[in-house]
């Protein structure tokens, strides 16, 4: 009894020693986080694409004014809110895998990293206070 | 790292498969969408800079190169939607196997067809 006791103490001691040494091996460009917020982002992309291409084909906003009429129903400027905001975060996203794949010049790839991220918070950026503007 | 090596797939000798197409064509279509947003960028800010300015966006786009564009910008999208949820699908554990990677890769390809089709004839019908 007591030596078996001893004996799972013992392999739980070796297990976390074992642990601690992977959790030091592990990469620290946080993987899990971006993959899972990669998928979250493509889930909501879903009803928000869907919702859009619809409205614009069904409704058929060509005119100015009609254009202007769409942005200023509360709900047609959330979604849009909601559709540039998710759209930049997945669009940068997708970009970061693809230039990590890429682009093995460690210099070239930090910098590409780093404009694709600037790039996608300025238009982001840009296009929520745009509809703010129409719908304020 | 500076020892030249290999890089996998090995493109010269590389036998192209449906499912591997689909899959660049998955990577593609998403750098062409991030681009291509930049049209969506252009009208809401030119919807923000008033009617001039609207209008000459609508110039831009009202010719055959600007609806070509426009066209492609659709298909792409659905492309990317359709094989997306087939990813997601993947990540939740569906539809290794090959058989049902091809069954869905051949999904993807008719759903992302005909959904830009049915659209581009539902605004055709709506414009005539």
């Amino acid at each position: 009894m007591v030596n078996s006791l001893f004996e799972s103490c013992l392999k739980y001691c070796r297990e976390f020693k074992f642990l601690k040494k992977v959790k030091k091996m592990q990469s620290k460009s946080h993987g899990v986080a971006h993959w899972k917020l990669q998928r979250i982002s493509a889930i909501a992309m879903i009803p928000l694409v869907i919702w859009f291409v619809s409205s614009l084909t069904f409704s058929l906003i060509n005119s100015y004014d009609q254009s202007v009429a769409w942005l200023q129903n509360p709900l047609n400027a959330t979604g849009l809110v909601l559709l540039f905001g998710t759209l930049y975060f997945h669009a940068a996203s997708g970009l970061q895998v693809v230039i990590e794949d890429y682009v093995h010049n460690e210099g070239l790839k930090i910098m590409s990293l780093i404009l694709i991220k600037l790039l996608s918070i300025l238009l982001g950026v840009l296009s929520i206070l745009c509809v703010l503007k129409i719908y304020l | 790292m500076s020892r030249q090596r290999p890089l996998s797939p090995h493109l010269q000798i590389y036998k192209p498969q449906i499912t591997s197409m689909l899959s660049i064509l998955h990577r593609a279509t998403g750098i062409a969408l991030s681009i291509g947003s930049v049209i969506l960028v252009l009208w809401i800010v030119a919807l923000t800079l008033g009617e001039n300015t609207y209008l000459m966006y609508s110039n831009l786009i009202n010719n055959w190169f600007g609806k070509l564009i426009i066209f492609g910008f659709t298909f792409a999208l659905f492309y990317h939607l359709s094989n997306g949820i087939r990813h997601l699908f993947w990540d939740a554990g569906y539809g290794y196997d090959l058989k049902h990677a091809y069954i869905s890769g051949v999904a993807v390809i008719i759903s992302s067809l005909s959904l830009t089709s049915i659209t581009w004839l539902i605004v055709y019908l709506r414009v005539v």
